[in-house]
């Protein structure tokens, strides 16, 4: 089911919205494509790294003597073998990085890297790791931002003062950066409350869960560059991470993409691959490292565990008055959690007058978190979609309703500070409101709810690089890794562009040498931005064209147009002319074809989601059964629908298993209890039901296709949407997540003791 | 010369003597954020680091050299991270 809005330009498209099999499609299903893991060199090592077995030590020594002298052993690598950063007047960010790719002085979560191995085999390696002895100085852990915050807590990093506190504090914590985002009178605003409600809620930290874990081949020459193939969101800033963690120029590393399975953010960042470079240049052979899922779910970022505050009141019109926020995001082991966009996302859907908004970034003994689909939003909209439904039912008002009433427009004044452009905030709702769902009944134990969320989308930097070929079709080059169907979509905005057949465009994905700068796939921002060179690229073609054709039939380049895939002499007198012509010709006319675009996209579009889930519990065993889901979410416009919908599927389950099932267990020393799929329990197709799809299209007047970034704002809402379902089934009100069956259960216990 | 109006953040009045709306005369982001630093010592140290800057609504990262149209409406925000 689509909703449109008429697009702002170029109405009647041919190829946008159109539903084509992916490129990339048969060499995926054939098992053809190339993954992370796939790729072997000759005389390619293998490496294993020895990681942490403690939450947080010194580290007193290490000894790699007995490692080293072991069979098929190349290469060892410690801290030592990198540079020191901080020394050197690094950037905190870079120096931070580098020493969460692998220890200094310190260990500070189980997993991290101590040291690393290049052997002849991958037993030979692991065997070599096993043999290296490391000297421990236990150190009291935290593993929560309540520990954390504590005072007297153990620290992670000596002297780390809290920025964003003004006068700063004399003393370090583990509190590294403080946000704040107010406006109004938040007393005036309370007092206009005809109810005032203040909650508590948690949310543990969770996994992006890619089933493609991380892999790395580095192969080094004589002359110092080197040649990187790995699985990432972004070969580009996999080469500039890299070459900073390595104190390299960026330009001596060649990074070529490798098909990715599965990244949802946390393949924005590094882990192996400094590491498998160090290793490469120091046994003179390729080197590659893969992890297993241990070291995954042990060494890569998770998703924070959160603490958030919220008090907010409305009137009996249901209008909101005022929001009172605290929230502590844990940022694992080094500072940098989402919650800088926790704070701006979290009341943005709505234009409450009065409102404070303060957040906490926490370094636990944790691995640092990485990205996750709109980093931060998830656990902020959580909280407050959570008390938005508290609200409406406490004034006896239908939830959409409420929202309605309060939603952000175009001109609103956004919370996080400028006024929204279009955007379909409203579009989602109503589509909700007038879903069949809506009004469907519920049975015994079921419940219904409903929540929204809200996503910036980016821009930034993109370069597409497009290549007549002699037979006329297209060859696209993009920089940006596909981990949605983006090669798709970029082939259907070249197509429209030119007028051809989608079956023309050939579109790539280059490494760092054969295409320009492009940053991360990443914020939603491929379609967008990288979209936006392409349909550049592809309109200085038609312009070239364009010109070819006037040489080529003697008139003024005004009296020739391009239609359909040709052009045509606005006269009528000569013959039009196909690009496969025009191809053909292009000797006599100046040569080859191509064209590049690169820019610094500014035309991001505001995403808004509304969603609605039915469930049913179990009042004997407390497990939640999701019976039926339905995503409204606005796209601008939908190039392909088809990945539209999967991204907003895509969102939801991982939602759903953010807020029943998906959880980091740790034991009393810090250590992670449940680092493997079978205790981590993600939802599997037999957990869901159908996820019901309603596209909006509110085209996004910035950009030439009004395309709005998709692959984000669908996991906004879906935590709040099912606890308000499981709240409203059990009636009792969830503000912990994950709703596992035995929380669940002790909650319907209580509830039936309180009679 | 445009006459731009900026909103400045909570974290960042305590060096503006707590004022959150400024009036000043720019032709783009860095004459801007020059002319703040002027106005506010060290604000400009501030608003150069990991910002990017909302000209009408239009969130931009790399913004410096922006151009800001007469009676725009001009925040910094924190550079934003997306998955």
């Amino acid at each position: 089911m689509t909703v449109t809005e008429e697009p702002t330009l170029q109405p009647g498209y041919k190829q946008v919205g159109s539903r084509p099999i992916r490129p990339d499609g048969v060499e995926k299903v054939t098992g053809k494509a190339r993954f992370g893991a796939d790729l072997y060199l000759p005389g390619m090592l293998y490496g294993s790294v020895l990681r942490s077995p403690v939450a947080h030590a010194k580290i007193v020594s290490i000894d790699t003597t007995a490692a080293a002298q072991m069979p098929g052993v190349k290469a060892i690598v410690t801290g030592d073998d990198f540079p020191d950063l901080a020394a050197s007047g690094g950037r905190p960010d870079q120096v931070f990085l580098s020493q969460n790719i692998i220890a200094r002085d310190k260990v500070l979560y189980e997993g991290h890297v101590v040291a690393a191995v290049a052997a002849g085999s991958v037993k030979q390696a692991k065997a070599a790791a096993d043999a290296i002895v490391v000297e421990y100085e236990a150190i009291d852990h935290v593993l929560t931002v309540d520990e954390a915050m504590a005072d007297g807590a153990p620290l992670l990093h000596a002297g780390m003062i809290t920025r964003g506190v003004d006068p700063a504090p004399e003393e370090p914590s583990n509190v590294a950066n403080r946000i704040v985002h107010e406006r109004g009178d938040l007393d005036k605003g309370f007092a206009d409350a005809d109810v005032v409600i203040e909650r508590e809620y948690t949310t543990k930290p969770v996994h992006q869960g890619y089933i493609e874990p991380h892999a790395a081949v580095a192969d080094v020459n004589l002359d110092g560059r080197a040649s990187l193939w790995c699985s990432s969101q972004g070969h580009f800033s996999m080469r500039t991470l890299t070459a900073s963690v390595l104190g390299w120029d960026a330009s001596r590393l060649k990074v070529t993409p490798a098909e990715i399975g599965g990244g949802f953010g946390g393949k924005t960042t590094i882990y192996l691959e400094p590491l498998a470079v160090a290793l490469s240049s120091k046994a003179g052979h390729p080197v590659k490292l893969v992890m297993n899922r241990d070291e995954v779910f042990k060494a890569t970022g998770p998703a924070s565990g959160t603490r958030i505050k919220v008090k907010m009141g409305v009137n009996n019109d249901g209008m909101l008055t005022a929001a009172d926020i605290w929230m502590a995001f844990e940022a694992g082991a080094f500072p940098g959690s989402p919650v800088g966009a926790a704070g701006m996302t979290i009341i943005a859907p709505y234009d409450i007058p009065n409102f404070f908004v303060e957040g906490f970034d926490v370094v636990v003994n944790k691995p640092k978190v990485a990205a996750y689909r709109a980093p931060g939003a998830p656990m902020a909209a959580f909280a407050v979609e959570s008390m938005v439904d508290e609200l409406a039912l406490a004034i006896d008002m239908d939830p959409v309703e409420l929202r309605l009433k309060n939603a952000a427009i175009e001109g609103t004044q956004a919370s996080y500070g400028p006024k929204f452009a279009r955007i379909g905030f409203v579009e989602t709702l109503e589509a909700i409101r007038d879903h069949d769902h809506y009004q469907a009944e519920l049975g015994p134990n079921q419940g219904r709810g409903i929540a929204s969320g809200f996503w910036f989308n980016a821009g930034m930097n993109s370069s597409a690089t497009v290549h007549v070929n002699e037979d006329g079709n297209l060859t696209v080059l993009v920089g940006s890794p596909d981990i949605g169907g983006s090669r798709a979509s970029m082939a259907l905005m070249a197509a429209e562009v030119l007028g051809i057949g989608y079956e023309r465009v050939n579109p790539i994905v280059a490494d760092t040498e054969a295409v320009g700068f492009n940053d991360v796939t990443g914020g939603s921002r491929v379609t967008t931005a990288t979209g936006a060179a392409v349909i550049q690229a592809c309109e200085t073609i038609k312009t070239d064209l364009l010109a070819r054709a006037a040489k080529t039939w003697d008139v003024p380049i005004d009296e020739v147009e391009w239609v359909d895939g040709q052009a045509q002499h606005t006269k009528g007198s000569e013959t039009p002319l196909s690009l496969a012509k025009l191809a053909a010709a292009w000797g006599r006319t100046g040569g080859p074809i191509s064209a590049t675009a690169a820019l610094n996209s500014r035309g991001a579009g505001a995403g808004f989601s509304t969603q609605m889930c039915d469930v049913e519990v179990d009042p004997e065993t407390g497990v939640v059964t999701v019976l039926r889901f339905t995503t409204a979410q606005d796209a601008g416009t939908a190039i392909h629908p088809s990945y539209v919908e999967g991204q907003m599927q895509g969102g939801v389950v991982q939602g759903i298993g953010w807020a029943l099932n998906e959880e980091y267990v740790h034991n009393d020393d810090g250590t992670l209890a449940n680092a493997s799929f079978l205790d981590y329990r993600i939802p599997v197709a037999s957990d869901l039901p159908m996820i019901d799809t309603v596209i909006v299209e509110v085209p996004n007047p910035a950009h030439p296709f009004g395309v709005r970034g998709v692959g984000e704002t669908g996991i906004v809402p879906p935590l709040a949407a099912v606890a308000n379902a499981v709240s409203a089934a059990t009636g009792c009100r969830h503000l912990n997540l994950p709703m596992s069956p035995i929380v669940v259960l002790e909650a319907i216990n209580q509830r039936n003791e309180k009679g | 010369m445009a006459t731009v109006k900026v909103q400045l953040a909570a974290a960042v009045r305590s060096l503006t003597n707590g004022e959150s709306k400024v009036e000043i005369e720019a032709e783009n982001v860095q004459g801007l954020i020059k002319a703040l630093d002027e106005r506010f010592p060290g604000l400009g140290e501030m608003l150069s680091e990991g910002t990017s800057i909302a000209i009408n609504g239009t969130i931009m990262a790399d913004a410096i050299y922006e151009s800001l149209p007469d009676g725009a409406e001009v925040h910094f925000l924190p550079t934003l991270a997306g998955g």
